[in-house]
Parts: structure tokens; C-alpha cells; sequence
């Protein structure tokens, strides 16, 4: 890995850390039993601070999870680097789409 | 195997550094699927059958272990930015093991509430 990518994953984990202590804390809510569409709908729908939250939280996931992905690749497969920096950005771009897709569907909708 | 910071093979930190390795990727491979199962808001009717669909237990233990490996990682990452940013490098091993412990128990209050 090299001295930017270090810096981007570091960066985006220590980014991430408080969000994913409020996404765990958000898990344990929304699991409810008996939650249902509705509920979660309303609490998400037209939510501005909800959609600039998560989407922060899916551009970092996004970023982060490439950089891992392009590492593993890297260090436990054949694939050349070239090669897995080419897969790892496919899907951190996928994984930004279906992530944003995702707030979309939950937020403007 | 290049691991950085993870120490000899086989011990209390390999390990460590290979959970925190194990559990990003399977959180990786997860990730696609649950930005798609959102997704399923757009129609809320369809997001509801999904939802009534998650109510089955095997489900729920799968959550639960989703919760484990979540926390896993960060904790775990949480060790790799505080040992890599700070001076500081006693009681690595007691962290790993606290961080696995506190996993362990976030996840079994998940499973608890979600039953």
C-alpha cells in the first residue's frame, strides 16, 4: 500500500469510528421486533441531517472498504497490483452507487 | 503474509491483526447487499415484506453476528490508529482481548433484544 492509500484508509477510519458507534446505536433501535416499513420511513423520509449523515457514512465505507479489498487482493491472491487496484475501484464505485441508491430510496423517495 | 503490525505468526497479535483483517472483508462482501435491501425503500410495500422476512430467527442470529463483526472492526481499528498515533505500545495484547470480549457482549445484547 502506498504512502496515499495508507493515508485514505487511516483517514477514513478514523472518520468513521464515531459514525459507526451511532450506526450501531442506530441498529439497536431500528431492530425493534415488530418494526415496520412505515416507521422507519417516517423517521427517514425528507430528512436532510439523516442523508448528509449516512452519506457521509457510504462515501468513507466506500473509500475504505476499496483500499481493504485492494490490500487483500494484493497480498493473498496472484492478481498483480495494477489489477487489483482496478477491481478494488470498481467496487468502491459500486458500493457508492448502491450505497447512495440506498439513502435515495430511504430519504427522497 | 504481510499483516504490518500484527507481530509473529500465530500469536495473541496475528491473530488480532487477522480478525480485523477477516472481519473487514467479510463486512465488505455484506455491504452490497444491505445498500440493496435499503434500496428496497423506494417501494415501501416491498421494503416492508423485506423487513417481515428478517423476522425469522436465523435471520436474527445472522444480524447478530453482523453486530459482532462490525464492532470487531472497529475496535480493531480503533487499536491499529491508537498504537500506530500514539506513543504507546503496552497492554496491546489486553486491548485485542477486551476488544474481542466487548464485541462478544454488544453482540449477545443484539440477539437478546432482537428475540
Amino acid at each position: 500500500m502506498n504512502v496515499r492509500l495508507y493515508v485514505w484508509q487511516r483517514g477514513t477510519a478514523a472518520l468513521m469510528a464515531p459514525l459507526v458507534l451511532i450506526h450501531i446505536a442506530v441498529i439497536f433501535y431500528a431492530t425493534r421486533q415488530g418494526l415496520s416499513a412505515a416507521d422507519i420511513l417516517s423517521r427517514t423520509r425528507g430528512s436532510v441531517v439523516w442523508a448528509a449523515y449516512y452519506g457521509l457514512f457510504v462515501a468513507a465505507v466506500s473509500i475504505h472498504a476499496a483500499i481493504g479489498v485492494r490490500n487483500i487482493l494484493s497480498e493473498w491472491s496472484p492478481v498483480h497490483d495494477r489489477s487489483a487496484g482496478r477491481v478494488a475501484l470498481a467496487f468502491g464505485l459500486i458500493l457508492a452507487a448502491a450505497g447512495l441508491r440506498a439513502i435515495y430510496g430511504l430519504v427522497f423517495a | 503474509m504481510n499483516m504490518g503490525l500484527a507481530g509473529r505468526r500465530g500469536s495473541a497479535l496475528w491473530i488480532a491483526a487477522m480478525i480485523h483483517r477477516l472481519s473487514g472483508l467479510a463486512l465488505a462482501i455484506f455491504l452490497p447487499f444491505h445498500f440493496l435491501a435499503l434500496s428496497l425503500a423506494i417501494r415501501e410495500a416491498t421494503f416492508d415484506s423485506f423487513l417481515r422476512w428478517t423476522d425469522q430467527p436465523w435471520v436474527k442470529v445472522s444480524e447478530s453476528g453482523l453486530v459482532f463483526l462490525l464492532t470487531v472492526h472497529l475496535l480493531g481499528g480503533l487499536r491499529v490508529l491508537v498504537i500506530e498515533n500514539l506513543d504507546w505500545r503496552d497492554g496491546q495484547k489486553q486491548l485485542a482481548t477486551i476488544a474481542a470480549a466487548v464485541s462478544a457482549v454488544v453482540a449477545f445484547i443484539f440477539l437478546v433484544r432482537v428475540f
